[in-house]
């Protein structure tokens, strides 16, 4: 918390509407950089599902993805051009800012190419669902993180402003993934997916965490730990049911596998500003190199939450 | 001629006013309550919006905490007022603000008056109710509650305890028996007139003001004293979860909640724009059946609150990691092992699956890789065949794949040259069906062309960890299905116990076995054996073989022929 309050100078405002915030509304927290093209679709597709106010805190974007969001009511902007990783990838900043504006109010924490899925989230929005939890004292909501990704080629369809990733990257794995539990902070920790398939069969432990806690009733003395995988106080990891039972989950259907994707690993890789040094980011790149293709007979292909739910990637827990 | 509506608010004030206006229009005088916790400023509002309609009268304000006396105080002011000030009220229902009555008022109408002298109140005794939450049934009658179970849930906890523990009990007046039921009731005016008119009540409501959630009790307890005619189930449709909470109807429950032929449903999420819509302010839309009928809500709730206390046996995800023994079923569907099979038969798995119609698998667990039915590279769910990533979390492994595949029986290969970590899952797992021919892993070191110093290491090796898996499977915490035979034993007579096998995986059909697996050459495994006695090796899970240089297939093939038709 107090890093939070440290890096709390390197953000500058560029855009405060936060006036117009009024209690109990929904907000949403993003960081971005050189993601113009994909603002559009995710605007409205979160405007879509009832969130009230969009927080974007621009890490020196230049291909003018701030100047995109400039004039929009519910959206406030931040802008910083320090280093990401030493904000611990954005989440320094996101806490900060969340400790400042999100007291007492739900609030999703997602990044620009992750998408929000919950039980029954084509007919009721979002604030049925945190009403809902409100009404089951439950704080905190875990929502897989879902690889999505192409038939063919990553270049055979390229993504264009406005549409929906997954018209295009319309496959996941449904049944690969891996689950342990983390004894520090209690949460479980999933990895598997195309990626672990893919880039890490032979290194497992250094594939990516897919366990993502987005949606949270917030508190001024709360703190994302490591992106959005872990929080503190502990109790909040608590998303998952131990007695046999199932609690409530969703899924962030992730549309990192398009077009975009190879040269953003380029872009990445020049930066160095990803975990591990980017290691991530060149595994990615030697083998989508190689054989670009992640589709593979097994895949599934996206219908909607029910299929996720009847496939047991989320449950619908006690809500009916 | 009528029923009169005793309605409760204590939030979402405007729904509750198109409600109380709905009823009204509809010919019902409306009482109406509101929380003393709703600000004035929200009150006088709604007391204005309203004052265009002649029967409706606001009563007393109490400040209404959950499960408190408050509420039946509320009902009782209400229902005064109700009977006071509208002498032709035959029935009152009590209602919430977050109430929507879903069948046009007159069939509620002519229903009543086809049951002019019931009480419809959901009624029973505290042994027979299920549902109450904190384990607080019986008790609710005989101790004290003067904290908040919302608000002050550690001293709720610490004082039931500390009277449970000096066997503290409140004496229950001598004339009641205490009952329960759901807080939504429909009473005559008799009824309701003597619960509020009786020369005990002050007795009653002195004791039952210390009663916890007295508002399930009060009526339903008292109108067992005075009706003389109880219908023991609400008219109200209210369905509660495993935590006392009552489940909320959205917009995608309109076909349902029409089909159910409730006349009033709560709770009602009040941004359910198309619900209220659909049954204050379209043309409503008579049933054809008379009795309410919410058995297909019923099962969908029930449905529900089984998924969160069970929830689906076998699956593992991101909100169900049970602990180990509150699985409720270690994997979802049965399946085969097989141990030592693939070694004495030759093509084993290709003669299974042309048997059983079942997908049988190579050594899944194996060294080098996943060997997939098929030699596949990957498998259902994407399951990869890298050796690394299944080891990464091997037992995960296992229930992913009797997960994915749910709907077709697996069978795989198992041995000693295989990762062990599963054995203690497949052991204790209701599910598995695992059969061990000991020791048949000597065939394969029979039959390579490895130096015999070496054969004698890995036999040794394999030996040890072969024993270990068999005293898992031994244990006494062995749930699984398991047979095991000496390999010497079992190609005495190899095809009882395969069929014994597989009429128990049971898919195809039930005929003998016509086709028989092709047992490898044996010629000098006894000799085999010996030799690795005598190198200071000692063989002993295959049991007993003889030293003759023969096969012992044709051997046995003398002494008993099995028959094959």
């Amino acid at each position: 918390m107090v890093r939070a309050l440290r890096k709390r100078r390197e953000l500058e405002i560029v855009q405060d509407n936060t006036n117009s915030i009024r209690k109990g509304d929904i907000l949403l927290f993003v960081t971005m950089r050189n993601e113009r093209i994909r603002l559009p679709f995710f605007i409205s597709y979160y405007r879509a599902l009832g969130i009230n106010h969009f927080f974007f805190v621009d890490n020196d974007s230049d291909d003018g993805s701030l100047q995109s969001l400039l004039g929009q009511e519910d959206v406030s902007i931040w802008y910083s051009n320090a280093s990401y990783k030493r904000a611990r990838f954005g989440v320094d900043w996101l806490n900060y800012l969340q400790m400042r504006y999100a007291h007492q109010h739900w609030c999703l924490v997602v990044d620009v190419d992750e998408f929000f899925v919950y039980p029954f989230c084509d007919t009721r929005p979002i604030r049925a669902l945190t009403d809902w939890l409100d009404a089951s004292s439950i704080r905190s909501f875990g929502a897989m993180m879902l690889d999505m990704y192409p038939k063919g080629s990553l270049q055979d369809d390229p993504y264009s402003a406005g549409r929906d990733p997954f018209e295009i990257a319309s496959w996941f794995d449904s049944g690969n993934y891996m689950i342990s539990r983390n004894d520090r902070y209690g949460n479980l920790w999933i990895q598997g997916g195309p990626r672990a398939r893919i880039f890490f069969a032979d290194s497992p432990e250094r594939a990516p965490a897919l366990n993502k806690i987005p949606l949270v009733k917030w508190d001024r003395k709360y703190a994302f730990v490591s992106s959005t995988h872990m929080l503190l106080p502990r109790g909040l990891n608590q998303v998952y049911d131990e007695w046999g039972g199932e609690k409530i989950s969703g899924c962030l259907l992730h549309a990192k596998f398009l077009n975009t994707f190879i040269s953003k690993s380029e872009e990445e890789l020049k930066r160095k500003q990803h975990f591990a040094s980017g290691k991530e980011y060149q595994a990615y790149h030697d083998r989508l190199k190689e054989s670009p293709e992640v589709w593979c007979k097994w895949s599934e292909k996206y219908i909607n939450w029910r299929q996720l739910e009847i496939l047991g990637l989320m449950s619908k827990g006690n809500w009916a | 001629m009528s029923v009169g509506i005793v309605m409760l608010v204590h939030d979402a004030v405007d729904r509750a006013e198109q409600v109380a206006r709905h009823w009204a229009r509809e010919g019902c005088p409306v009482v109406i309550h509101v929380d003393r916790r709703v600000d004035r400023e929200t009150y006088d509002k709604l007391v204005s919006d309203l004052s265009d309609l002649a029967d409706i009268r606001f009563s007393v304000r109490h400040r209404c905490e959950w499960g408190s006396w408050a509420l039946v105080a509320a009902t009782q002011t209400a229902s005064e007022l109700m009977l006071s000030a509208f002498p032709d009220v035959e029935h009152v229902y009590l209602a919430s603000g977050s109430c929507l009555p879903l069948r046009p008022i007159q069939e509620l109408r002519d229903y009543l008056a086809r049951h002019p002298r019931t009480d419809f109140i959901e009624s029973v005794t505290t042994d027979e109710v299920h549902w109450t939450i904190g384990g607080l049934d019986a008790e609710r009658f005989t101790l004290r509650f003067p904290f908040s179970w919302k608000r002050q849930r550690f001293l709720f906890d610490r004082y039931v305890k500390f009277q449970r523990r000096i066997r503290f009990k409140r004496r229950i007046p001598a004339d009641i028996v205490p009952h329960l039921g759901s807080q939504w009731w429909c009473l005559t005016r008799q009824t309701l007139s003597a619960i509020l008119e009786g020369p005990e009540r002050r007795r009653y409501d002195k004791y039952f003001s210390k009663v916890w959630i007295p508002d399930e009790s009060y009526f339903q307890t008292l109108a067992r004293q005075f009706s003389s005619n109880i219908e023991s189930r609400s008219l109200t449709l209210s369905k509660f979860d495993f935590q006392g909470k009552p489940h909320i109807f959205y917009d995608d429950h309109l076909q349902l909640l029409r089909r159910s032929d409730c006349f009033v449903a709560r709770k009602i999420w009040p941004n359910a724009n198309k619900l209220y819509k659909a049954f204050l302010f379209d043309e409503p839309v008579s049933t054809s059946s008379t009795e309410p009928n919410p058995g297909k809500i019923d099962r969908i709730f029930a449905k529900a609150v089984e998924r969160r206390t069970q929830g689906r046996p076998g699956l593992y995800m991101q909100s169900r990691f049970p602990r180990e023994g509150f699985e409720n079923g270690k994997t979802c569907a049965s399946y085969s092992v097989f141990e030592g099979f693939s070694d004495l038969f030759e093509d084993f798995e290709g003669w299974l699956g042309k048997v059983t119609g079942a997908r049988v698998h190579g050594h899944l667990y194996g060294p080098e890789r996943v060997e997939f039915a098929g030699n596949q590279t990957l498998f259902s769910g994407a399951l990869c065949d890298s050796a690394d990533l299944r080891d990464y979390d091997p037992k995960g492994f296992l229930t992913s794949l009797i997960w994915n595949t749910r709907g077709e029986r697996q069978c795989f290969q198992f041995g000693p040259r295989d990762n062990q970590e599963i054995s203690w899952l497949m052991s204790t797992d209701t599910n598995a069906q695992i059969s061990v021919i000991s020791g048949a892993w000597a065939v394969p070191l029979f039959h390579s062309n490895l130096n015999f110093s070496e054969i004698r290491r890995e036999a040794a090796r394999l030996q040890r960890v072969e024993s270990a898996h068999l005293d898992i499977l031994n244990s006494q915490y062995t749930k699984a299905r398991v047979r095991i035979w000496k390999m010497a034993e079992f190609i005495e007579a190899p095809m009882e116990p395969l069929q014994t096998i597989i009429d128990e995986i049971g898919v195809r059909s039930t005929r003998r076995l016509t086709e028989v697996p092709k047992m490898s050459d044996l010629t000098g495994f006894g000799q085999f054996l010996r030799n690795l006695k005598n190198q200071g090796m000692q063989p002993y899970l295959m049991g007993d073989f003889p030293v003759e240089n023969e096969d012992p297939r044709r051997l046995k093939d003398r002494r008993r022929p099995y028959l094959v038709r």
